[in-house]
């Protein structure tokens, strides 16, 4: 049920006339819903201005959030929503906001004391409108968490494979946490990319914080190593816990000729056995 | 046509791949190297492929026959200087590139060139001396 432009206009006026009270009457609303977690200042300033917006787009005889009048309103909803969903708030506390909206027109529609049948079919017209904007928060709430998740993942991928520099020639990749494809893909590069710049001959892969290694997991521990062989640098698998051992055999995981310990430190003695032996 | 360059430093030749590899050259390029190896009785060849964006199959069989004509003309052969992204890409298409050596850049290259032919040689000298050793009475 659409606003028209009469409804709109009138209560563009309401909210005009009683901008004190409404705000008061909603900030009172909010704050009982966040439970003191916004401060009451911070919740008046955000309540003024969001009436605001809600009067300039009822004056601009907007029937919806669409239109041109409303443009401040949304930028402004989509401002509120993505704050609550950087501080942590829930999507219905953030949503409530704008619904108490609903009930400090209603309070303060009370106390006008002229209430009859056309106020009330106002009532539910600009009640239309109130819902629209929760759903609107709603949606930049969600789209804002989902920012969020995507940005962490990719900060996770980045903290999570450092390659190291162990020794002169020999860089190190110490695994901690599942390996899945787009993790293996990103390991691989950068191991690939640091053998380059650093032209290190020998790289040991350490998969001591692995939890658990499946046929998936070893494939693609091994394409990494066959990749670095490609390139010329050798690949040495360290931290090879017994229970890991024991599925590796179980699952019939071949690791071929490639170097395994069953610590980083056999590891790199491993790889220092091998270059004094060929620099001889 | 367009023709890959044979440079010798020391005993050893290089090529450095920098265009795309075309039956053509490649076939050139194998008769070129044969030719310069006989010419010059070099023991090692090194082939860079840091300029190389695609390596296929057809650029791994040739990298293989070349390794393969080397051999024949007691020449050991490194190829050096793959990338990351062509590394990961063969490894993707199953393509392991059999019967080629491989370093990360020309001096490591070279560097396995040379222990290899020192120990070579070492072997060389070892198997006879190890051989007389019982013969020749102590002093």
């Amino acid at each position: 049920m659409a606003l028209s432009a009469d409804e709109a206009a009138r209560f563009a006026v309401v909210l005009e006339d009683h901008q004190e009270a409404l705000v008061t009457v909603w900030t009172e609303r909010v704050a009982s819903t966040l439970r003191g977690r916004l401060s009451q200042a911070e919740l008046q300033r955000q309540n003024t201005e969001l009436r605001r917006g809600f009067q300039q787009a009822l004056a601009g005889a907007a029937q919806d959030l669409s239109g041109e009048s409303a443009a401040e309103l949304r930028a402004q909803l989509s401002e509120l929503s993505s704050t609550r969903a950087r501080q942590g708030f829930s999507a219905t506390e953030t949503a409530v906001s704008i619904f108490a909206f609903k009930e400090a027109v209603l309070a303060t529609l009370d106390a006008q004391d002229s209430t009859n049948a056309s106020t009330l079919r106002d009532y539910v017209a600009l009640s239309a409108l109130v819902d629209e904007a929760a759903l609107f928060t709603f949606d930049s709430y969600v789209r804002v968490r989902e920012e969020l998740i995507a940005d962490q993942t990719e900060q996770l991928l980045e903290l999570s494979t450092p390659v190291v520099k162990l020794w002169e020639g020999v860089v190190a990749v110490p695994l901690v946490g599942t390996l899945d494809s787009a993790r293996a893909q990103v390991v691989m590069e950068r191991l690939l990319q640091t053998l380059v710049d650093t032209s290190s001959p020998y790289a040991i892969i350490d998969i001591t914080g692995v939890p658990a290694v499946d046929t998936q997991v070893a494939q693609h521990i091994l394409k990494t190593v066959v990749a670095a062989r490609l390139m010329g640098a050798d690949c040495i698998i360290s931290g090879i816990r017994p229970q890991i051992a024991q599925t590796i055999v179980a699952l019939g995981i071949e690791f071929g000729d490639i170097a395994t310990k069953a610590t980083l430190a056999d590891a790199l003695r491993y790889v220092l056995a091998q270059t004094s032996k060929k620099g001889r | 046509m367009e023709r890959v360059p044979i440079l010798k430093i020391g005993a050893i030749l290089l090529v450095s791949i920098q265009i795309d590899m075309e039956d053509q050259v490649a076939l050139q390029l194998q008769e070129d190297l044969a030719d310069r190896i006989v010419a010059t009785g070099c023991h090692g060849v090194i082939i860079d492929i840091s300029a190389l964006d695609i390596v296929d199959s057809f650029v791994g069989r040739t990298l293989a026959t070349i390794a393969g004509i080397s051999k024949v003309l007691d020449a050991d052969t490194v190829v050096v200087g793959m990338r990351p992204a062509v590394a990961i890409t063969l490894v993707e298409l199953g393509l392991s590139l059999p019967g080629i050596r491989t370093a990360l850049n020309v001096e490591l290259g070279m560097d396995l060139l040379a222990r290899e032919r020192f120990q070579d040689e070492d072997e060389d000298e070892d198997g006879p001396d190890n051989a007389e050793t019982p013969v020749v009475p102590a002093p």
